[in-house]
């Protein structure tokens, strides 16, 4: 498992070339490679403009049925989110743009856990199977 | 009773009685799989098997653990690719247990090892099923893709004009084999209009009706336009009733009526020769 | 940090995203554009999205906006050369790229803005 620092738009970056080349290393194809990346490159931004700052972290994992998969951890110690119910509809927003960050995110994955509170930080982890 | 331990003073029972046991063990499978292996054959397969049993037990090497149970797969899918049931190759296994009591019953000594080891060698004889399982769902998942791909054809209709005629049911798994194909077509022909039938599509419920909006949005961010034929009247009744709508998208009952939409689109006319 | 270069060719504006845009480049790139519109009265923009592999709801909201900047000077805006897993992943996303056209490339891109009148 890889550990990467969110500080920074810089950060951002980097988390979504290395989740890219995880993503190829495990067979995914290409387009739920993309798929991935992207959603790792919305919850890396929020992390960062949301949450403060914080890490994420890429593991290979392997189904029961011997499947490769990627899984990703977004983790902050920010305000964390009131309603997470809320956050998860479509068009929800705190900040400025079309809001579609952790909604969006989740139609992009197979597995999606959003742990979140105020005042405790959140915590997102995803992960997505090679087919 | 310390695991450790129990576990060393069979490895050492194990490897003091090595051909003894071998011996044994290979009879027992050889007769088990009624003649279609010999024991010397059968002994050369389950060596490996049982220094590597050997090598967990004693507990001192780590990738002990992991070797084995990728020796045990490669058995079970060449058992399975040969014909055997997964009982026959699970029964492989577990007549190491009685090839082993054999002699443990004549000493007495060693009967607390002895049940440890048989139900770690029972977890061993369970895994070649469950690699059995897992082959044959690898064959019917490659099998499912391969019957996906054959029924998605992509053809072209005329110079710019493609079509997707869609035959079954279009769940997610399906509509995004359709999007990949669709656009993919559209990069290699530079096409800029689509028509996607839906004649062989037997229901067309709401998530239907999302999925076909899908590839529509997904067809457009490259350019082209797409229009949905093959509307059956029951299937338009169904449609107006579940409130779907299908906005800017154009839709019509034939292909033929959809591919001379299109070809106005483009500019063209067709003409008596 | 990368400033995307702008061309003028005619009345039209060509801006080719080459790279995994930084977010300070993004926002330079919108400027600059803003600029450029107010200064050559361009009545098109095309931008070549072929050679990127991510674009997520910062980069799409980044296209929208160009859009809208654009109608304020009475520009058009295409996006041409979008890839098939973009699109794909852009639809699921529910990103919908109002405000701007798209097109299959730079050539199709310009073919739409001159037919209009």
């Amino acid at each position: 498992m890889d550990e990467l620092i969110i500080q920074s738009g810089d950060d951002v970056v980097r988390v979504r070339q290395h989740v890219r080349n995880a993503a190829a290393s495990s067979g995914l194809s290409l387009v739920d490679q993309t798929k991935l990346v992207t959603a790792a490159s919305e919850l890396a931004r929020n992390t960062l403009i949301h949450g403060g700052g914080g890490v994420a972290r890429v593991e290979v994992v392997k189904s029961a049925a011997g499947r490769a998969g990627i899984k990703l951890h977004f983790a902050d110690e920010g305000p964390g989110i009131a309603d997470v119910n809320l956050a998860l509809t479509d068009g929800w927003s705190t900040g400025t743009g079309l809001g579609l960050g952790l909604s969006g995110s989740r139609r992009l994955v197979d597995e999606f856990e959003l742990k979140s509170e105020p005042g405790a930080g959140t915590s997102v982890v995803v992960v997505k199977w090679s087919r | 009773m310390d695991v450790g331990a129990s576990q060393q003073r069979m490895a050492a029972f194990l490897r003091d009685n090595h051909d003894k046991i071998v011996g044994s063990w290979s009879d027992l499978v050889a007769a088990g799989l009624r003649g279609r292996t010999s024991p010397q054959e059968a002994r050369r397969q389950l060596e490996d098997l049982y220094a590597l049993v050997i090598r967990e037990l004693s507990g001192t090497d780590e990738n002990a653990s992991g070797e084995l149970r990728a020796v045990l797969d490669e058995l079970s899918r060449n058992r399975a690719r040969d014909g055997f049931t997964p009982s026959e190759t699970a029964l492989s296994v577990f007549s190491l247990k009685d090839a082993v009591y054999e002699l443990v019953a004549e000493s007495a000594e060693l009967v607390p090892e002895y049940l440890a080891f048989s139900r770690a060698v029972d977890d061993l004889g369970l895994r070649t099923f469950e690699a059995f399982s897992a082959a044959r769902e690898q064959i019917i998942t490659d099998q499912t893709t391969s019957m996906m791909e054959l029924s998605t054809p992509v053809v072209r209709l005329w110079d710019g004009i493609i079509a997707v005629p869609l035959v079954g049911t279009l769940d997610s798994a399906r509509t995004q084999l359709v999007m990949e194909k669709l656009l993919d077509t559209l990069v290699a022909s530079g096409a800029e209009h689509a028509v996607i039938d839906i004649t062989g599509v037997p229901t067309v419920d709401t998530e239907v009706a999302q999925h076909l909006l899908k590839t529509v949005s997904a067809a457009r961010l490259l350019g082209a336009e797409c229009t949905i034929s093959g509307i059956r009247p029951q299937v338009a009744q169904t449609i107006v009733s579940l409130g779907i709508e299908f906005g800017d998208i154009a839709t019509k009952a034939t292909l033929a009526d959809a591919l001379a939409l299109a070809l106005k689109h483009a500019g063209l006319k067709v003409v008596p020769a | 940090m990368d400033q995307v270069p702008i061309l003028k060719i005619g009345q039209t504006l060509f801006v080719s995203i080459q790279i995994d845009l930084q977010d300070e480049s993004v926002m330079l790139l919108q400027e600059d554009l803003a600029a450029e519109l107010a200064a050559t009265a361009a009545r098109g923009v095309i931008i070549d999205i072929t050679a990127v592999e991510i674009v997520d709801s910062f980069i799409g909201r980044m296209l929208a906006t160009i859009g809208s900047i654009s109608r304020l000077f009475d520009a058009e805006t295409v996006i041409v050369g979008m890839r098939p897993a973009v699109a794909i992943t852009l639809t699921e996303l529910g990103l919908s790229l109002n405000g701007v056209r798209t097109a299959l490339n730079a050539e199709k891109g310009l073919a739409l803005l001159n037919g209009r009148t």
